[in-house]
């Protein structure tokens, strides 16, 4: 007892002083800020987008959406238990998958465009042949003991899950089994992006954390702190150099990778409701955030400053995205309909 | 038992601490130039910040009526 109690004091005391270690580490490096050294950037004045499409078809609030590689389909989850592909370009609906469990909560696109992923509520994520004559169960993935808040295929044969049992998994679609479980996070992780090049994936979570890790080591190589509530969206900047959260503490975070810290936040003392959803455009500079008070503000993210706002839906934005092409932003929401900007 | 677990969960912790106080770090300064590099030097191509031309635009209504 003595002993083990003398052992856990001293690791206590190794915990403390690592984390000290890491933030000097980290205060050492921070030789300015990122808005400071963007003084010299011209500003981008505020940006109009133009709504262009109101895709009707849902009849209860949209959860998630996922834009195809093709920049041209893309799919939507609804509570109504269905999941819809859409070809944007003419606002038909493509396909339609009912869904076993309606409590969705996330949904994916394969690269290939040949498969689709949705999950929630049942701890299952369902991978789905939509290029059938009609949709195809292929596999459920169901080793999760908590909702399913996000996916993302790497391919046609693997895909990455998030998890409300507060870890991540790595799944092999040929047999249906887990390749590898990410556990680190203590608090349901409720959003994951997967690197440019594909080796590593960020996961954000209700600890308030976000974590990078490594695919194939299966490691937690770094963890972000600062905000103060769950982050509910992630997404990598392009050159996979920096991360964007957005978390229920009503702010959206960059945090650099390679300086291991914060470099700016997006916050606004009129905006008092939580990021539910995170976007960036082509060259990074636009981040469109989905917020509770149903809007999508519009980041500069160099300035931090807040420069437009796509208004019109009626309830939550719950989810947002914009397509590889970079021609748009589509924004979900509870109100049941998905709107297309640019 | 619970008191070996709690161990055995600090250790980990202490390991993984570890893991992330021996990353590399640059400083904020060449990240944050970094980041303004390249968001600039894409600018060009980003539709949503330079805009699409009206007739080719992929998500617009076509205006002009096609000869049937």
């Amino acid at each position: 007892m003595a002993a083990e109690k003398a052992e856990m004091d001293k690791l206590k005391k190794e915990c403390d002083a690592l984390r000290t270690q890491i933030e000097a580490a980290r205060k050492a490096v921070n030789d300015g800020s990122m808005s400071a050294s963007a003084g010299g950037v011209a500003g981008l004045g505020r940006i109009q987008l133009k709504l262009r499409k109101n895709l009707k078809g849902h009849l209860a609030k949209i959860y998630a959406m996922h834009w195809s590689a093709d920049s041209r389909q893309m799919v939507s989850a609804s509570q109504d238990g269905k999941l819809l592909i859409w070809d944007t370009f003419t606002g038909n609906k493509l396909v339609a998958v009912p869904l076993k469990s309606a409590w969705v909560m996330s949904v994916a696109f394969a690269p290939s465009g040949n498969l689709v992923a949705s999950g929630g509520l049942d701890n299952i994520c369902t991978v789905y042949n939509i290029k059938a004559a009609s949709p195809k169960t292929l596999r459920e993935l169901d080793a999760h003991t908590g909702y399913l808040s996000c996916c993302r295929f790497l391919s046609d044969t693997e895909i990455l899950t998030a998890s409300g049992d507060t870890t991540c998994c790595l799944w092999d679609l040929e047999t249906g089994k887990q390749k590898t479980v990410f556990t680190n996070h203590i608090g349901d992780c409720m959003s994951l992006a997967l690197s440019p090049d594909m080796n590593t994936f960020i996961s954000g979570a209700c600890d308030s954390l976000a974590k990078l890790w490594d695919l194939r080591e299966g490691a937690c190589k770094q963890t972000f702190s600062g905000h103060t509530s769950d982050i509910n969206a992630i997404a990598f900047f392009q050159n996979g150099h920096a991360i964007i959260t957005g978390s229920d503490d009503c702010s959206c975070k960059m945090y650099d990778l390679r300086s291991d810290q914060e470099v700016i936040t997006y916050q606004d003392p009129s905006l008092n409701a939580g990021v539910t959803s995170v976007a960036l455009s082509n060259s990074g500079r636009l981040i469109f955030a989905g917020y509770d008070d149903f809007n999508c503000h519009i980041w500069d993210s160099l300035k931090g400053e807040k420069i437009g706002v796509l208004s019109g839906h009626d309830n939550r934005v719950s989810c947002t995205g914009v397509p590889n092409d970079g021609m748009g932003v589509c924004t979900g929401s509870w109100d049941s309909f998905l709107k297309l900007w640019n | 038992m619970t008191s070996n677990s709690n161990l055995s969960s600090m250790r980990r912790t202490v390991e993984q601490l570890k893991l992330e106080a021996s990353v590399e770090r640059i400083k904020v300064s060449q990240a944050a130039a970094e980041l303004q590099q390249y968001c600039l030097q894409n600018a060009g191509k980003d539709a949503l910040l330079v805009g699409v031309p009206t007739g080719s635009n992929p998500f617009r209504e076509p205006r002009s009526c096609a000869v049937v």
